[in-house]
C-alpha cells in the first residue's frame, strides 16, 4: 500500500479514535456536570496529580477491558460477538473522504490531506452511514432480550426515517457547489463574497458604492444554506442516535435498550462508536457548512502569497498546512461542542414525536429548501458568486 | 476473460440461485428475499452490459429496478404483516386457500 | 488487482445469496446473509465503472430493503422458522436441478456471443452523466417512477393498518 495513504490513515485514526472519542467521554461528563451544578469527574489521579479529572478516559479503559464479557444465554452467539464491530468500523471509515486539509504543493509533490479523494465522497458518507444500522440491528436481536429486540426495532426504523431527510437536506449544497466531492466544496468555500452583493442582481440597485465591497463574509455553506445546516445537523444527531433522539436506548424506558446485554470492551465499542459517529458529524458538517479547513477571509492564495516572501514558499507552506488543520480541527471542537450542549439541553422525544419531526417536518422543510434553492439559483444563473 | 463479461455470469448464477430460493422455501420472508436475490442478479447483469457497450443507459434501467424492488417489498411485507396477523404464520402454505 | 478484488466480491456474493437461501433456522441470518451478497454486488459495481449505481445499490438495497426486511422479522418476533425445513424432498430436488439447468442453459446461450467491451468515455457512471441521461432521455419514467412508489405506500398502508376508519 502507498505509504502516504497509510500515514494519512494512521494520523486520522490517532486522531479521531486515539485522542479525540477519548476527550468526548471526559468533555460529555464535564459538561453534564457544568450544567447540572455538580463538579462532575475529577478523582481519578496518578501519584496525586488529577488534571481536571483527564485520566477518567483511561480509568475506563482499563475497567472495560478487564471486565467479563459475557454472552447471555440463548443468545447467538456470533452474532452478538460481531455487532460491536459492525457498529464501529462504519463510523472509523466513514472519515476517509472528510478533507481535513488543502492541498499542498511542495516544488514537485502535491500532498493533499485527505485520505481517499474520491468523486462521489458524500455519497461514500450515506451508503456508509446506512450500514451502521445493522450494527444495532445485529445486538438487538442477537441478546435475547425484549428491551434490546425493542431497541433495535425502534433504532431500525429511526435510522432508515432519518437517512432520507439527512440526503435531502444536503441536495440544497450539491446544488450551490456544484460537485460531491468534499475535497472541492471545501475549496469552494474558501472564499467570500459580498454581503450586499444580492441587491444588484434583482436590479434593485445599479451598482453599489465601491466602499461596500470590503463588506464581505465568507461563502461558507452555512451562509448559503442555513436552513439545510440546521436539518442536516438535526438528522445526523437522529442517525447517532444520542439525545434527544436516543430513543434506541432510552434508559427510561428499555433498560439500555440494543445494548442491554453487552459488557465489557463489547459494551465500550459501542460507546466509541458513538462518541467517533459525534466526532464524523463535526469533520462532515465542518467541511459541508463551516468551510472545511478554510481559515475565515484569508485564502490559501493569500496566505502563502503574503508570508511566501518573508519566510520563502516552502516554510509558508508549512505553516499553511498546520494552520489549515489546526482551523479545520478548531470547528470540529466547536460543533462537537454545540452537539454536547443540544444533548445534555434537550428531554428526550417520545418516539411517535421522532417520527413525525422527520417525515412531517424535515422532510417536507427539505423538499422545499431544494425547490427554492434551485428557483433562487435560476434567478441567479452561476451561482451566488 | 472480460471482466464484464465474467459479471455476466455470475449474475446468471445469482439469478438461478434466487430462482431456486424462491420456489423451494416455505418461509414468506425468505421468499420475497430470493426475489429481491433474482432483482439484484439483474441489476448486476444490467451493469455488465452499459459497461460492455459503454452506454449509460443499462444503468438508468437499474434505477428503475430499484425503485421497483422497494415498492415490491412494501407491499410484499405489507401482506406478510396481513397474513400473519390473519394465520398466526409466515408458512405460504398456510395461505394456500383462496378464501377462508 | 481488479480481478482478484472481483473473484473475492464475485465469491462473496455466491456464498451471501446460498447462504441465504440455505438457512432454514434463523430468518435473521438469512437477511444479514443477503446483505453480504448486496454489498459485494455494490463492490462490483463500482469494479465496472458503475460508481454512482454502486453507491445506491449500497444505500437502497442493503442500508434501507434489508432493514425493512430485519423490522418486520422483528416486528412479529419470529425467533426461529416454526415450521422448520421443509418435508418435500422432491421440491427441494426439483429446485436444484432447475437452478442448475438455468445456469447451464445460461453458459450455453452465451458462449461466444457476449461482444467485446468497449472503451469508456470519460466520467462514465459518475454521477453527472447518469444524472444527465435520468432527466432528459428518461425524464418520464423518471416521473411515472414517482406515482409507482405512491401507490406502493398507498397500497402498504392499506394492507398493513389494523382497521381503516
Amino acid at each position: 500500500m502507498d505509504l502516504e495513504v497509510l500515514l494519512k490513515t494512521l494520523f486520522i485514526i490517532l486522531v479521531v479514535v486515539g485522542a479525540f472519542a477519548p476527550v468526548i467521554t471526559w468533555v460529555e461528563r464535564k459538561q453534564s456536570a457544568v450544567m447540572q451544578d455538580r463538579i462532575g469527574a475529577n478523582r481519578a489521579d496518578i501519584a496525586g496529580i488529577t488534571v481536571l479529572g483527564l485520566f477518567h478516559p483511561l480509568a475506563d479503559v482499563i475497567k472495560l477491558l478487564s471486565k467479563e464479557d459475557v454472552v447471555p444465554e440463548g443468545a447467538h452467539r456470533g452474532m452478538h460477538l460481531v455487532a460491536p464491530l459492525v457498529a464501529a468500523i462504519p463510523a472509523i471509515i466513514a472519515f476517509a473522504v472528510i478533507p481535513y486539509g488543502s492541498s499542498y504543493r511542495f516544488g514537485e509533490d502535491t500532498l493533499s490531506l485527505v485520505v481517499a479523494d474520491i468523486d462521489w465522497g458524500l455519497l461514500y458518507v450515506f451508503a456508509i452511514g446506512s450500514i451502521a444500522t445493522y450494527g444495532t440491528v445485529m445486538a438487538g436481536w442477537a441478546s435475547n432480550n425484549n428491551w434490546s429486540l425493542l431497541g433495535a426495532l425502534r433504532a431500525s426504523a429511526q435510522m432508515i426515517s432519518y437517512e432520507v431527510t439527512m440526503g435531502l437536506s444536503v441536495v440544497g449544497v450539491f446544488m450551490v457547489f456544484q460537485t460531491l466531492r468534499l475535497t472541492d466544496m471545501a475549496h469552494a468555500q474558501d472564499t467570500t463574497f459580498r454581503l450586499l452583493g444580492f441587491l444588484e442582481w434583482g436590479g434593485l440597485v445599479e451598482s453599489l458604492p465601491a466602499w461596500l465591497d470590503w463588506i464581505r463574509i465568507p461563502k461558507w455553506g452555512i451562509v448559503l444554506q442555513p436552513l439545510g445546516f440546521i436539518m442536516f445537523l438535526t438528522a445526523s444527531m437522529a442517525e447517532n442516535k444520542r439525545p434527544p433522539f436516543d430513543n434506541p436506548e432510552a434508559e427510561s424506558e428499555l433498560v439500555a435498550g440494543y445494548f442491554t446485554e453487552y459488557s465489557g470492551m463489547r459494551f465500550g465499542l459501542f460507546y466509541m462508536s458513538e462518541f467517533i459517529e459525534v466526532v464524523v458529524i463535526g469533520g462532515l458538517v465542518t467541511a459541508i457548512f463551516l468551510g472545511g479547513w478554510a481559515i475565515p477571509f484569508v485564502s490559501q492564495e493569500a496566505f502563502i502569497g503574503g508570508l511566501g516572501g518573508v519566510l520563502g514558499e516552502g516554510f509558508a507552506t508549512l505553516l499553511c498546512m498546520v494552520a489549515h488543520v489546526v482551523s479545520f480541527f478548531a470547528k470540529v471542537v466547536v460543533m462537537i461542542y454545540v452537539q454536547m450542549l443540544l444533548r445534555w439541553t434537550l428531554p428526550r422525544f417520545r418516539y411517535d414525536q421522532v417520527m413525525d419531526l422527520c417525515w412531517k417536518i424535515l422532510l417536507p422543510l427539505s423538499l422545499a429548501n431544494i425547490l427554492v434553492t434551485g428557483l433562487v439559483l435560476l434567478l441567479v444563473e452561476g451561482g451566488a458568486a | 476473460m472480460d471482466l464484464a463479461h465474467q459479471a455476466v455470469l455470475l449474475s446468471g448464477v445469482l439469478f438461478a440461485i434466487g430462482t431456486v430460493g424462491a420456489l423451494v422455501r416455505r418461509n414468506i420472508i425468505v421468499i420475497l428475499m430470493s426475489i429481491e436475490l433474482m432483482l439484484n442478479a439483474v441489476n448486476l447483469a444490467f451493469v455488465a452490459f452499459s459497461r460492455i457497450w459503454a452506454h449509460v443507459d443499462g444503468q438508468i434501467f437499474v434505477l428503475m429496478v430499484i425503485v421497483v424492488a422497494a415498492a415490491e417489498v412494501a407491499v410484499g411485507l405489507g401482506i406478510v404483516i396481513a397474513l400473519f396477523r390473519n394465520r398466526e404464520s409466515i408458512n405460504v402454505e398456510d395461505a394456500s386457500l383462496l378464501k377462508w | 488487482m481488479i480481478q482478484v478484488l472481483f473473484s473475492l466480491f464475485a465469491l462473496l456474493a455466491v456464498i451471501g445469496a446460498l447462504a441465504m437461501v440455505l438457512n432454514v433456522r434463523n430468518t435473521i441470518a438469512a437477511a444479514l446473509s443477503l446483505v453480504v451478497t448486496m454489498i459485494s454486488l455494490g463492490g462490483i459495481f463500482v469494479l465496472l465503472e458503475a460508481h454512482l449505481v454502486a453507491v445506491i445499490q449500497i444505500m437502497v438495497y442493503a442500508g434501507a430493503i434489508v432493514v425493512v426486511f430485519l423490522f418486520v422479522v422483528m416486528l412479529l418476533n419470529l425467533r426461529r422458522d416454526v415450521f422448520g425445513p421443509s418435508g418435500q424432498r422432491l421440491t427441494k430436488a426439483l429446485g436444484a436441478v432447475a437452478g442448475v439447468w438455468l445456469v447451464y442453459r445460461l453458459l450455453v446461450l452465451l458462449e461466444g456471443r457476449l461482444p467485446a467491451t468497449q472503451p469508456l468515455p470519460d466520467g462514465f457512471g459518475g454521477y453527472r452523466d447518469v444524472g444527465m441521461a435520468l432527466f432528459t432521455d428518461f425524464l418520464l419514467p423518471f416521473e411515472v417512477t414517482s406515482l409507482l412508489l405512491l401507490a406502493a405506500i398507498v397500497g402498504a398502508i392499506v394492507l398493513a393498518k389494523r382497521r381503516l376508519d
